[in-house]
């Protein structure tokens, strides 16, 4: 058996699109089954729309999972892999994932791999690719224990097609925990689109050199319906809120287009947008490693370019 | 409270894509191919353990690192900013690629150290990004673990922890002992030490280890082991960029717009 596991509120959302396309195509080349679970509060309508997408077992895992950090979603993913025989557990590469991951795996005696690009099937053993080095290598690396536990990079997956259909729901409770980990409050959650699901993205580096720099960048966002993003640089910088960190160790995000402003092109940074469509680069050095990335360049201060290129936004629009 | 946190000696992250190379035969870097350095988010939770103990919420802090034997730098670099006591596992190299023989090694040190209760170690380290060495450590210890922390402050008994979660700040409160791994934050870039701080640490003494003196011999690591690493490699990165040729702001906004259009990459202004 092989179990795709994804947060969901309301409808299979596109993570758990891909985690489950993943886990089809991996159960049809092994000849496994395809079990799904979907984590949250209302979570019953993610797991029997996954039966539509060729999920054989679908679980409604419900339950405040935030009140404990990841070890309810731990416990209760235990517990089902365990009953199911799960020879891999999949999950989404993001926040939650990450924190889940290599525990689930320790609980289920097995192994961890994290931020898979892609999985290959050889000899009925299972390598799989992940970047290393900060996004300038890839790896191939084999579990030599299983259950394998992999966390899925976003995009690198394609969705799970349709065929129609829906699995009978299995719904459990999240267990109990012992309540180490409090949750205790939150910040106000990001407002406007969230950056996994931009298609239209607006991220700043370096070059912005300021906080002040960024609304102009959510001036543009705002003219294109997008979200703003911003490299390591800038955040650690404290010019971005963390959560809107695009790349290794922030969102891999795959927008139609990606403007990156004053961003040099990190791998780290590059490693996040693989996915977008297109990227057009505004950089004053022309070669800045973004221009490897960009489908479109412009070599150019932003300071001169931006205010222009939202000058005639503003008129273009209706 | 003893707070010990978790160090790697990694490959320069800056080397530029375009210098990064893999040597076949050992999968790995070739040797000299960059400086090594104490990798950024390990600067970010030793950058954190020291304002802890600056705010009183720890009283002494034990830099760990495992690592072949010039990575004793970066316990140098430790002892400079100010860390009480400096331990090395000496290891080569290419021991550290599974996360698990690593989280091992640390926690067969990390029991040997007096009564820590608090270990904080990066969220991921550069070369391999695994992002799991602390999270193994936590769990083989059965202690709780927060990923992601950026902040931390006491509070009645337990530790109250900021971290970045899916759609922005989140904090929890942790009970003791505890593993927290951090991540890089505005707060949380490295102090340089002091000349005299330099010095001082150059003569401090730092406990070394081998695996073996750990009770970790070649088939104990090996059966620790969980991942192997089968091949790695450097993808090819073409370059069909197509640059807006330009003086002009207004010129190269016209161009680009215009060269959006065509490619049907701006359907609402086309």
């Amino acid at each position: 058996m092989i179990v795709a596991a994804t947060w969901e509120s309301g409808g299979l959302g596109q993570a758990g699109r891909e985690v489950l396309g993943a886990a089809v195509r991996l159960g049809a080349t092994l000849g496994d089954d395809v079990a799904f679970a979907a984590l949250g509060t209302a979570a019953a309508d993610a797991a029997a729309e996954a039966g539509g997408y060729g999920a054989a077992r679908a679980f409604a895992l419900e339950g405040d999972y935030a009140a404990s950090g990841a070890e309810g979603a731990i416990a209760a993913l235990a517990e089902l892999a365990r009953e199911l025989g799960g020879r891999a557990v999949l999950l989404a590469a993001d926040e939650q994932g990450g924190e889940i991951g290599p525990r689930l795996a320790e609980r289920l005696s097995g192994t961890a791999v994290t931020h898979a690009t892609d999985v290959e099937v050889a000899d009925g053993r299972l390598l799989w690719t992940r970047p290393v080095f900060g996004g300038k290598a890839f790896a191939a690396v084999e579990a030599l224990v299983e259950p394998v536990v992999a966390t899925l990079r976003r995009g690198a997956f394609s969705s799970a097609e349709t065929m129609g259909g829906a699995a009978a729901v299995e719904t459990r409770q999240v267990p109990v925990t012992d309540g180490a980990v409090e949750f205790i409050g939150s910040e106000a959650p990001q407002t406007g689109v969230a950056l996994e699901d931009a298609a239209v993205i607006v991220a700043g580096g370096g070059g912005l050199g300021s906080r002040e720099a960024f609304a102009e960048l959510e001036e543009l966002a705002g003219l294109l319906g997008g979200a703003v993003g911003a490299s390591l640089v800038a955040v650690d910088s404290g010019w971005a809120a963390p959560e809107r960190q695009v790349g290794l160790t922030g969102k891999v995000v795959s927008p139609d287009l990606y403007f990156a402003i004053g961003i040099s092109g990190a791998s780290q940074h590059l490693a996040g947008i693989g996915g977008a469509k297109a990227v057009v680069a505004v950089n004053t050095d022309p070669d800045a490693p973004i221009f490897t990335a960009a489908r479109l360049g412009v070599v150019m201060d932003w300071k001169r370019f931006l205010p222009v290129l939202i000058d005639e936004l503003r008129r273009a629009a209706p | 409270m003893h707070a010990v946190v978790l160090l790697k000696q990694i490959l320069d992250w800056e080397l530029p894509p375009r210098k990064f190379r893999i040597d076949q035969e050992t999968k790995r870097p070739p040797d000299g191919l960059a400086p090594t350095l104490l990798g950024p988010f390990e600067q970010n939770a030793l950058e954190l353990a020291i304002q802890l103990k600056e705010g009183g919420v720890v009283d002494r802090v034990t830099a760990l690192l495992a690592g072949p034997q010039g990575a004793a730098d970066a316990l140098r670099k430790a002892l400079a900013v100010r860390c009480d006591d400096a331990a090395h596992i000496v290891v080569e190299a290419p021991e550290l690629h599974d996360p698990s023989q690593t989280a091992e090694l640390l926690l067969a040190a990390i029991r040997r150290l007096d009564a820590p209760e608090l270990v904080l170690a990066g969220r991921q380290a550069g070369d391999w990004d695994h992002g799991q060495v602390g999270h193994l450590v936590a769990e083989r210890l059965r202690w709780p673990v927060l990923g992601l922390v950026w902040q931390v402050e006491r509070n009645d008994g337990r530790l109250l922890a900021w971290r970045s979660g899916v759609s922005g700040s989140e904090q929890f409160a942790v009970r003791l002992p505890a593993v927290m791994t951090v991540t890089s934050h505005s707060s949380l870039r490295l102090r340089m030490g002091n000349v005299m701080d330099l010095m001082a640490a150059n003569r401090k003494p730092i406990t070394t280890w081998t695996p073996q003196e750990l009770g970790l011999g070649p088939e104990e690591l090996a059966a620790a082991g969980r991942l192997e690493l089968a091949d790695v490699w450097v993808p090819e990165v073409e370059r069909h960029c197509e640059l807006i040729e330009a003086e002009d702001p207004a010129e190269a906004v016209a161009a680009l717009l215009d060269r959006l259009g065509e490619l049907k990459l701006l359907e609402r202004l086309a």
